[in-house]
């Protein structure tokens, strides 16, 4: 679905990524792994097209650079990391907007499928009985769930999702994660997410991305690239060690 | 399946646009000279139909001075306010309007140049203020742009606003210096900084109707990118927002809406920044709703600081400007107070 090849991004003269490569195809999830400032970030508004790079990104054959803004939204849907606060917009409102790019004509309005795709991107995230409560009312995981209904909402092909267990406590950390389990299970999808827990990264991945000082560490099938002694060169530590001695304390 | 309505309904649209009637009504009515309504319903109805010309001094005074000036005193309302909601929703600034952007004060050097060096065009003897102004807010706008361009090349809203800002403060000592060197017409430029439609005609009316037609227009259209933009620039692009194209048209049809108004009206601050929070705390944020609201309200607002300002200290005449900034002062600071809320804009 997605190709990836000799991705670079400089900023002021400092390569912060350098010769990234990996593909996507449909039914993969796809861990992009790695320590503070390795670049998972960058890597992922360069694929959003949030900065510049060089290098090849194509979706499905068509070259994503080319592509208008409409049509990678109604192929690709993002999730960030950080939202905007003090908005006082309806969680509807809010994820009805992930059909902008689906609406055509000059004042762009609904049709009979854009409000299904509404309704079960609202059903799908548990959204119904918050629907017509503000942004700025709702705490950390309901705003995480009201975004991620907004990128379902796109019908797009691949989900982009930076660190999508952002602001969640554990119940709703699960809860997101099974969502996107769910939405990835539908024929001709593919997810890419940043996480920093590398367990949610050993359970729910099927290929990982291991980043390194903007450099590629490690990719392929999530077993081969989330083994401990290269996990432990690029973390600096022993990380399945860590993992173990976290987990002993709730035996 | 449930129909979710964003805009605004016909119920709707009768009410805002029986408010603006009334209060249309009122500023003819009311005035160092009070004419019954019914007379003046029988003058316009004499004058539609063509049935009998009217005649008689109210009749004249109705015609000629205080509908003319009624009709351009809600269309410089309206598209004060519009241009105003528009800015704040696309830089997410709830202080952003015309004087943000710096392309008021570059109108206003527009205007105060024409006015200090007597820049006319024969048989036209407006035109020569309103055609500075108007070039001179589209020149502002590719200034800022163009600098904004080589600072950011991405055009972030915190560059622009810095940009305007800047951009204000030196055209604003450029009026200085051409005051102090124009001292002969000093009372002239003073006046007009101070905003006043008591010049109104049916030709002025008309270019603030095409241009609010046009450039209202293009922000219309783009009420769901101002709500994508609500979001954050990110977030509009993600859900497929041409974000260096809406921003640019929309600030294109921004300018124009301010550089008219700066030329038919001078410098009348505060419409744009308070009818658009005025309206959000009835409407709500959704561009859908608030855009038409803005429009409405703003005209509302500025008929009757007119009015105050027509009929507070007869039969002296306050400038509009000096009113909508004191009325709109305190009105911001009671919104602010009120909602305790200052940065919450969208």
């Amino acid at each position: 679905m997605l190709e990836v090849r000799d991705l670079c991004v400089e900023i002021r003269g400092r390569k912060i990524l350098d010769q990234i490569g990996f593909d996507v195809s449909c039914g993969q999830w796809l861990m992009i792994v790695g320590p503070n400032g390795a670049g998972k970030t960058t890597l992922v508004n360069a694929l959003t097209g949030g900065i510049q790079s060089t290098g090849s990104m194509h979706l499905q054959g068509e070259d994503l650079r080319k592509m208008s803004s409409a049509a990678r939204a109604r192929r690709i849907g993002v999730l960030e990391q950080q939202h905007v606060q003090g908005c006082a917009f309806r969680v509807e409102e809010v994820v009805r907007m992930g059909r902008y790019a689906h609406r055509t004509g000059f004042f762009r309005p609904a049709s009979d499928e854009d409000d299904a795709a509404v309704e079960e991107a609202i059903r799908l995230c548990g959204l119904e009985d918050l629907r017509g409560q503000e942004l700025d009312t709702l705490s950390g995981g309901e705003l995480q769930r009201t975004y991620l209904a907004q990128a379902f909402c796109q019908t797009p092909d691949l989900l982009i999702l930076d660190e999508p267990a952002n602001h969640l406590d554990i119940k709703y950390q699960k809860q997101v994660f099974s969502l996107i389990r769910k939405w990835l299970d539908s024929p001709g999808r593919a997810v890419i997410s940043i996480v920093h827990d590398l367990s949610l990264a050993k359970i729910h991945a099927t290929h990982a991305l291991l980043l390194d000082g903007g450099r590629q560490a490690g990719y392929g099938p999530a077993d081969d690239v989330l083994r401990p002694e290269l996990l432990e060169k690029v973390y600096g530590l022993d990380v399945a060690a860590w993992m173990k001695e976290l987990y002993e304390v709730w035996e | 399946m449930r129909r979710y309505s964003e805009h605004f309904d016909v119920r709707e649209y009768v009410m805002f646009g029986a408010v603006t009637l009334a209060v249309m009504a009122l500023c003819v009515c009311v005035g160092s000279v009070s004419i019954p309504l019914k007379e003046i319903g029988q003058v316009l109805w004499g004058t539609l139909c063509g049935e009998s010309a009217p005649s008689g001094a109210h009749a004249a005074m109705i015609l000629s001075i205080r509908i003319p000036r009624v009709l351009c005193v809600a269309l410089e309302g309206a598209s004060l306010s519009l241009a105003g909601a528009a800015m704040q929703g696309l830089l997410r600034n709830p202080l952003a309007d015309g004087s943000t952007l710096g392309v008021s004060a570059g109108a206003s050097l527009g205007a105060v140049l024409a006015i200090a060096f007597g820049i006319s065009f024969p048989h036209l003897p407006f035109a020569g203020t309103m055609v500075m102004a108007i070039l001179f807010a589209f020149l502002s706008l590719l200034l800022i742009l163009a600098l904004a361009w080589r600072m950011d090349s991405s055009l972030s809203t915190n560059t622009i606003i810095l940009i305007g800002v800047i951009f204000s403060m030196f055209i604003s000592s450029l009026i200085n210096v051409i005051v102090t060197f124009a001292s002969d017409r000093l009372h002239s430029i003073t006046f007009w900084t101070m905003g006043s439609l008591s010049a109104s005609t049916y030709p002025k009316a008309l270019l603030l109707l095409i241009c609010l037609l046009l450039a209202g227009g293009v922000i219309f259209a783009h009420a769901s990118e101002l709500n994508a933009f609500s979001l954050g620039e990110d977030t509009a692009r993600h859900i497929g927002v041409n974000i260096r194209r809406t921003r640019l048209l929309i600030l294109i049809a921004v300018s124009c809406l301010i550089g008219v108004c700066v030329a038919i009206g001078g410098m009348i601050s505060f419409v744009g920044l308070v009818t658009p929070h005025m309206v959000r705390m009835i409407v709500g944020p959704n561009h859908k709703r608030l855009l038409p609201a803005s429009l409405f309200g703003g005209a509302v607002f500025l008929m009757l600081a007119d009015l105050a300002a027509r009929i507070l200290l007869d039969p002296i005449e306050l400038p509009i400007g000096v009113v909508t900034s004191m009325v709109g002062a305190v009105v911001f600071i009671v919104i602010f107070l009120r909602t305790g809320e200052g940065g919450k804009h969208a």
